[in-house]
C-alpha cells in the first residue's frame, strides 16, 4: 500500500529525514519508535503533505501513485489520515460541521454527491458510540477547551468517520490516561481490516500492548536503524534507546 | 463646476418641489448654510483621516433624477427577503415605487417621508423628532438641506410589529451618475417592537453616491432591531449617518454587514437618555480589491446603569482598507455603566490595511469599560489540519473566516435574513458550502 524509498526531507534548510525506506502492506500494523528528535513526527507530516517540509530526494508511493505533486487535501482524498500529536483548536467550527464538510469535500473530489443528512447522522451516531463520545460533545467547537484525552478520542472519531486506507497515529498515546488509552486503542482495532493499514508512531511501548504491531521500526537521526517484530518494542521498553544509539554511532 | 457648487446652486430648483413655508424648510435652509460653510470633509479632519472622499466626489452626479424609472419585481426579487411576509418601502433612483412597496397606515405608519413632511396629521411627530439628533456636520447637513424623501415609520405604544420592514433603495444607472440622499425617520413608542432591514442596491456599474441620514427614536421599553445589508456594486459608494436615541429600558441593535461597494462610511451614533438600557452594534466586513469600509461609532452614556456592546469583525483581502473608530463617552452621572468594544480583524494580503482606533472618554468612576482590537492572519496550523481532513485550501480558509465572524451573525434574529447573509458571505468567499456551524 505505502512505499517510502530513500526519503530525504528538510525544514528551513535543516535536514531531518536522511534516507527512509519503509513498506507497509494492506492489513498490517507498523510501529515507528525512537528517541525524541529522531524525525518521527516529521515523517508523519511529510507523508501527509505539510508544505513547510521540503522533500529533497526519494519517493512516497501510495497504491502505486507518487504523492509528490499532491496537496495535503488530495492526499487525504486518496485515503491518508494523520492523527495529530497536537490537534489544532478551531473556534467557531463544531465537530459535526467539520466532519460534514470533510466528508462531503472528500466525496466531491471523488465525483460523488453530498452524503444524505440522514446517513450522515446515522454514521455520526455509530462512530461516536464506538469512541464512547457524548453527543453533546459533537456540537462543541473543534478541540476548543477539550482535555488531552478528548482531543485524541476526537482524532480517532474523525478517523472512524473518514475510513482512511492508511492511518498514521502520531503519539496518540501521549496525554491519555489508561481508560482513554483503552477506548482509543479499541477504536483503532475495530477499524482495522485487511484493506487498510495503520502506522503507529510512539515513544513508549504502552500503546503497543493494545494495538499490536506486525512490525516495529526504530527511527534514529533521520534513518530507520532497526526493524523487527513486536518483541523489539519490549526490548526497547526494557533497555531504553541508548544501546541502539551506541550500535549506530559505533 | 464642482459638486459643492452644483449642490448649492441646485437648491433653488429643489425649493420648487417642496413646501418652502414649512418649519422644516427653515431647518433645510440652516443646514444648507452649514454645508456651504464647511464643504465636504477632507483627510485633514481627524474623523476623516483614513477615508478620502476624493475618488467618489469627482463624478458629475445628477442631483435630481430626470425621469421616472420602473423595475419589474422578478428582475430584482433577489435583493428582497422574499420568503417571508414583510412591509416594503422601495425607492427607485430616489423616487418612491408604489408598485414594489407594501406600506401601511393600519395601526402603525410605514410610509413615506415626503407625505409625513407635507400632511398635517404628522406635524406633531415631525416637530418633535425631525433633525433632533442628526449631527450638524457637513454631510449630515447636506442631507438635511435636501431632505424630502425616505422612509417614515411610526409605531405607537404597545405594538409588536409582526413582520419586518424592508427599506430598499435601487438605482437603475439610467443616468450616468447619481447622488441619492434618503432621509429616514423612525419613531418607536413605549413598549413597542420593530425590525427593519435596509439595503442600497445599484443595478449597473454607473457611479452612485448615497448620502443617507436615519434618525431612530426608541421610547421607554421599546425594542428596535435594525439591519444594514451593504453589498452594493463596485462603483456604488455609501455615506451613512444613523442616529439612535434611547429612553429608559430600551434595547436597540444595529447590525451592519459590509461586503460590497467602492467606499462605505458608516457613522453610527447612540445617545442613551435614560437608565437601564442596552445598545448593541455589531458588524461583519468582508472586502477585497480596492474596497474601503469605515465604521465610525459613538456611544454616549449619559445616565447610570446602562450597557453598550460593540463587536466588529473585519476580513480584508487584496488592497482593501478598513477603518474602525469607536468612541465611547461615559458622563460623570453615568455610574455603573458597562461598555464593551471589540474589533477583530484578519488581513489576507500584505497590501490590505486596517486602521483601528478605540477612544474612551470616561468621566464616571464606577464603570466597567473594555476595548480590544486584534489584527491577525489566518492560522496556518489550523489550515493544515483542515486540509489533512480533505477540506481544500479555499474551503478551509472560508470555513475559518466564517467561524471568525460567526458570533456576529448568530445574533441576527430574523432566520431568513441570517440565511441570506450566510449565502452572501459564501459568495464573497467564493465557496459553495453550507456554513451551518
Amino acid at each position: 500500500m505505502l512505499q517510502i524509498k530513500d526519503l530525504h526531507a528538510s525544514v528551513e534548510d535543516k535536514s531531518i529525514l536522511k534516507g527512509i525506506n519503509l513498506e507497509v502492506k494492506a492489513g498490517e500494523v507498523h510501529a515507528i519508535m525512537g528517541p525524541n528528535g529522531s524525525g518521527k513526527s516529521t515523517l508523519a507530516s511529510v507523508i501527509a503533505g505539510k508544505e513547510e517540509y521540503e522533500v529533497e530526494k526519494g519517493e512516497i508511493i501510495l497504491e502505486g501513485e507518487d504523492l509528490e505533486e499532491l496537496a495535503a487535501e488530495e492526499r487525504a482524498h486518496k485515503g491518508i489520515f494523520l492523527s495529530f500529536q497536537y490537534p489544532v483548536e478551531i473556534p467557531g467550527v463544531s465537530v459535526t460541521n467539520f466532519m460534514k464538510t470533510a466528508i462531503n469535500e472528500t466525496r466531491k473530489a471523488k465525483g460523488l454527491e453530498d452524503m444524505p443528512a440522514k446517513d450522515m447522522l446515522k454514521m455520526i451516531r455509530e462512530k461516536s458510540e464506538l469512541l464512547e463520545i457524548d453527543r453533546k460533545f459533537l456540537s462543541r467547537s473543534l478541540n476548543e477547551g477539550f482535555s488531552g484525552g478528548e482531543k485524541k478520542r476526537n482524532e480517532i472519531f474523525q478517523m472512524a468517520m473518514l475510513e482512511p486506507k492508511l492511518a498514521i497515529l502520531d503519539e496518540t498515546d501521549s496525554g491519555l490516561d489508561i481508560d482513554a488509552l483503552r477506548i482509543v486503542a479499541n477504536g483503532v482495532n475495530k477499524l482495522k481490516s485487511k484493506d487498510n493499514a495503520v502506522v503507529v508512531i510512539t515513544h513508549y511501548q504502552r500503546l503497543l500492548d493494545h494495538i499490536v504491531p506486525d512490525f516495529v521500526h526504530v527511527l534514529y537521526n533521520g534513518r530507520i536503524v532497526k526493524s523487527g517484530g513486536k518483541e523489539l518494542a519490549h526490548e526497547l521498553e526494557e533497555k531504553g534507546y541508548d544501546w541502539i544509539k551506541e550500535e549506530v554511532d559505533a | 463646476m464642482d459638486l459643492k457648487e452644483k449642490l448649492v446652486t441646485s437648491f433653488l430648483a429643489f425649493e420648487n418641489r417642496v413646501d418652502v413655508d414649512s418649519p422644516v424648510h427653515d431647518i433645510r435652509n440652516e443646514a444648507l448654510k452649514t454645508f456651504e460653510n464647511t464643504g465636504f470633509p477632507s483627510k485633514k479632519e481627524e474623523a476623516w483621516k483614513y477615508t478620502s472622499l476624493n475618488s467618489v466626489l469627482k463624478h458629475d452626479y445628477s442631483v435630481f433624477p430626470k425621469q421616472e424609472n420602473a423595475l419589474e419585481y422578478k428582475d430584482i426579487k433577489k435583493y428582497f427577503i422574499h420568503d417571508i411576509d414583510t412591509y416594503k418601502i422601495i425607492f427607485i433612483d430616489g423616487k418612491y415605487s408604489s408598485h414594489l412597496s407594501q406600506v401601511t397606515h393600519d395601526g402603525i405608519d410605514v410610509c413615506l417621508m415626503s407625505s409625513a413632511l407635507n400632511k398635517d396629521k404628522y406635524k406633531p411627530v415631525i416637530e418633535n423628532y425631525f433633525n433632533k439628533i442628526a449631527t450638524k456636520d457637513s454631510l449630515a447637513s447636506l442631507n438635511t438641506a435636501f431632505s424630502n424623501e425616505g422612509a417614515y415609520i411610526y409605531i405607537p405604544k404597545n405594538k409588536a410589529v409582526e413582520k419586518p420592514i424592508q427599506i430598499i433603495h435601487f438605482s437603475t444607472g439610467n443616468e450616468s451618475a447619481v447622488l441619492l440622499q434618503p432621509r429616514n425617520l423612525i419613531v418607536v413608542e413605549e413598549n413597542s417592537h420593530v425590525q427593519i432591514i435596509e439595503r442600497h442596491q445599484s443595478l449597473t456599474d454607473n457611479p452612485v453616491l448615497t448620502n443617507s441620514v436615519t434618525e431612530i427614536f426608541a421610547n421607554k421599553r421599546a425594542i428596535v432591531d435594525y439591519y444594514k445589508v451593504q453589498n452594493d456594486n463596485q462603483n456604488a459608494s455609501l455615506i451613512d449617518h444613523t442616529f439612535v436615541e434611547q429612553k429608559e429600558q430600551t434595547n436597540c441593535f444595529v447590525h451592519t454587514f459590509s461586503f460590497g461597494g467602492k467606499l462605505t462610511r458608516n457613522n453610527l451614533n447612540f445617545y442613551q437618555n435614560g437608565e437601564h438600557m442596552d445598545s448593541t452594534m455589531k458588524g461583519i466586513t468582508i472586502i477585497g480589491d480596492k474596497q474601503h469600509v469605515d465604521h465610525n461609532t459613538l456611544v454616549h452614556h449619559i445616565e447610570p446603569n446602562c450597557e453598550s456592546h460593540q463587536d466588529y469583525k473585519g476580513i480584508f483581502a487584496d488592497s482593501s482598507t478598513g477603518v474602525f473608530n469607536g468612541k465611547v463617552i461615559v458622563e460623570k452621572e453615568a455610574q455603573k455603566t458597562n461598555a464593551f468594544q471589540a474589533n477583530n480583524n484578519i488581513l489576507l494580503s500584505d497590501k490590505a490595511a486596517i486602521n483601528t482606533k478605540p477612544q474612551l472618554e470616561i468621566f464616571a468612576d464606577d464603570v466597567k469599560c473594555s476595548h480590544g482590537c486584534t489584527i491577525g492572519q489566518l492560522d496556518e496550523s489550523a489550515l493544515f489540519y483542515m486540509k489533512q481532513r480533505g477540506i481544500p485550501e479555499k474551503e478551509a480558509r472560508a470555513l475559518l473566516m466564517f467561524a471568525f465572524s460567526n458570533n456576529v451573525l448568530d445574533s441576527v434574529k430574523i432566520p431568513e435574513l441570517k440565511q441570506r447573509i450566510t449565502k452572501l458571505i459564501a459568495n464573497k468567499l467564493g465557496v459553495n458550502i453550507g456554513f451551518d456551524l
